[in-house]
């Protein structure tokens, strides 16, 4: 069934996935938040940049990231002066990498949900005697939960199936940076075809939980609603 | 400076208008604002609750309620320290919260409050629906539910816009006596916008008249009725008589109302001996006499004293009649004002038929 370097690629797999999820939510919530409340003129240039890696080829951003994180890189090369390693081929390189990746995935269906909530509940919440914060989470977070779980769900997802932008920055070495998909990939190449078909399988089906629990919730949400 | 007034100085530029407001309000009772669509007037809520403080002219503006600053030239307390409640055309209930933790939403970030919570569920009648969700409540019960929840933020001012435009006929009149008794029960001064004249006079005091961003008439309702053009020269022009309910007929189906001197028959009232209430009377309602009309079905004949005449138009007369010191107005033909000789300071009577007479 599956080797240990197929274990412990799919648990990295899975811990970076997590990982990436997080540190999207909270860092794609001020974000979306700005994105759906700025009456900025030029907002339509933040949405693209947010949107680039939809359409970019994985290969492209990866290239981009292994000069800047790379010890000669310009990120890279400020953190080995700072007596830190460079980010290249490290599982932390993984995560910038991913969080970059998986951007779009996050900040839109949050900004979406912002966007659709308008700002008259959280006027009617300042009214009452809430500060900006305390609205924030009384009552953006909670009406703004659909969002979040097909945001967390959408970023864990692509994470998941990630492929070029690790193979260019994390290499594929394993237990410390091959993941699921790389693994498949090494399997198929070595002929390897019934491993391949376990961590495959093992992908597909934790994809297809994740987005029928999604489409379940949501239809969930909409049955109450209607109600 | 009072601290028993509402100081509105607002100047806020918009593409389509400017509005420009400098109004001194009472510091209690119920004031009405009233224009056409898109004049401004919730604009001018908006920015009295803090809500469009991007756009308001800081250097021209100033708001004070009760003696507190809320905006100066050199003073900006935002929305949530301004102690202000309001209530938006649609309910706006938080979804995600039920009816009762809605209701607590500004109760508990408000203390010590000085709203009472049992004294303002019963108030409005809320005790059956504490327990049930947001969605599946008529839009009656939404609009009472969010009056409720911001008049437990106790609040020093009341803002309502429009609170029943989105209800209709049937659920409105479900509302207006819970406005009323809110009104008889409580302190807080309050602020109701309206282009329906019907909400306006049954509810206000006090009237603002706003047409393109500007106050076009301020003071007592009664007196603007009859005494500005807007409203006098209306086609459903009519005057407001306050009176006291001193009999039920019962036998008759009747109730009878005194104001001064004038004893008024009208179908019966929900209303007990004693209580005062405010009768509307259309001026087209109201025809006059030069003698006392002998047996006639007219139950409501009365002595008063015309105190002016308008010309009005196609052929109309509006006729200004001092009642026992409260003005009445009457809508007579321009030939009839003719046969008659009406004069100002002639004596006639009036009669208003007890069917037309409403409160």
């Amino acid at each position: 069934m599956f080797s240990s370097s197929d274990l412990s690629a799919l648990w990295l797999t899975l811990e970076l996935a997590s990982i990436t999820t997080l540190i999207l939510l909270v860092l794609g919530t001020p974000l979306a938040w700005w994105l759906a409340h700025t009456r900025w003129r030029f907002k339509f240039v933040a949405e693209a940049l947010v949107a680039l890696p939809l359409v970019l080829p994985p290969t492209v951003l990866g290239f981009y990231l292994l000069i800047t994180l790379s010890p000669g890189g310009i990120i890279g090369g400020a953190l080995n002066t700072l007596g830190l390693p460079a980010l290249s081929f490290t599982f932390a390189g993984l995560v910038v990498g991913s969080v970059i990746y998986s951007l779009p995935f996050v900040v839109q269906p949050l900004q979406q949900a912002f966007t659709q909530m308008g700002r008259r509940p959280l006027e009617v919440a300042a009214t009452l005697g809430a500060t900006p914060l305390d609205t924030f989470f009384s009552v953006a977070l909670p009406s703004a939960r659909r969002g979040y779980i097909t945001a967390a769900v959408l970023g864990f997802a692509h994470t998941l199936g990630e492929f070029g932008v690790v193979l260019m920055i994390g290499g594929n070495i394993p237990g410390k940076t091959q993941l699921a998909s790389m693994a498949i990939y090494d399997h198929v190449e070595a002929v390897e075809y019934a491993q391949a078909h376990w961590l495959s399988a093992c992908l597909l089906l934790l994809s297809l939980v994740l987005l029928i629990g999604v489409y379940a919730l949501n239809r969930r949400f909409d049955l109450v609603r209607a109600r | 400076m009072s601290p028993d007034q509402i100081i509105l100085q607002i100047d806020l530029p918009r593409p389509c208008f400017h509005l420009r407001v400098n109004v001194t309000l009472p510091g209690r009772g119920i004031t009405a604002v009233f224009g056409p669509s898109g004049c401004g007037k919730t604009t001018l809520l908006r920015a009295i609750a803090g809500l469009e403080d991007a756009v308001v002219s800081r250097a021209e503006s100033r708001i004070q309620v009760n003696g507190v600053e809320w905006l100066s030239s050199t003073e900006r307390l935002p929305t949530w320290r301004r102690r202000v409640g309001y209530v938006f055309q649609e309910a706006c209930l938080f979804e995600h919260l039920s009816v009762q933790q809605n209701l607590l939403y500004g109760f508990k970030r408000n203390q010590p409050a000085q709203a009472a919570f049992d004294e303002l569920v019963q108030l409005l009648d809320l005790a059956p629906l504490l327990l049930r969700h947001t969605t599946n409540l008529s839009g009656g019960e939404r609009q009472r539910i969010a009056l409720a929840r911001a008049l437990l933020a106790s609040p020093a001012l009341l803002l309502m816009d429009e609170p029943l435009a989105a209800l209709d006929q049937e659920r409105k009149q479900e509302i207006v006596p819970y406005l009323e008794r809110l009104q008889q029960h409580l302190a807080i001064p309050m602020i109701y916008v309206s282009h329906a004249l019907d909400e306006v006079v049954q509810l206000a005091d006090h009237l603002l008249l706003m047409e393109n961003g500007t106050l076009v008439g301020d003071g007592p309702v009664s007196d603007l009725l009859h005494g500005h053009p807007v409203l006098a020269q209306r086609d459903d022009a009519f005057a407001l008589i306050e009176g006291r309910v001193t009999a039920q007929e019962p036998e008759h189906h009747l109730t009878v109302i005194t104001a001064g001197d004038a004893t008024f028959y009208l179908p019966q009232l929900p209303a007990a001996p004693g209580q005062i209430v405010r009768l509307r009377v259309n001026a087209r309602d109201v025809s006059l006499c030069l003698d006392y009309p002998q047996r006639t079905s007219i139950l409501n004949i009365l002595p008063a004293r015309i105190s002016r005449m308008q010309a009005g138009i196609g052929g109309q007369n509006l006729v200004h009649l001092d009642l026992a010191g409260q003005i009445l107005l009457a809508r007579i033909s321009h030939r009839s004002c003719c046969l008659l000789e009406l004069v100002e300071g002639q004596p006639v009577y009036a009669q208003i038929k007890a069917l037309a007479l409403m409160k």
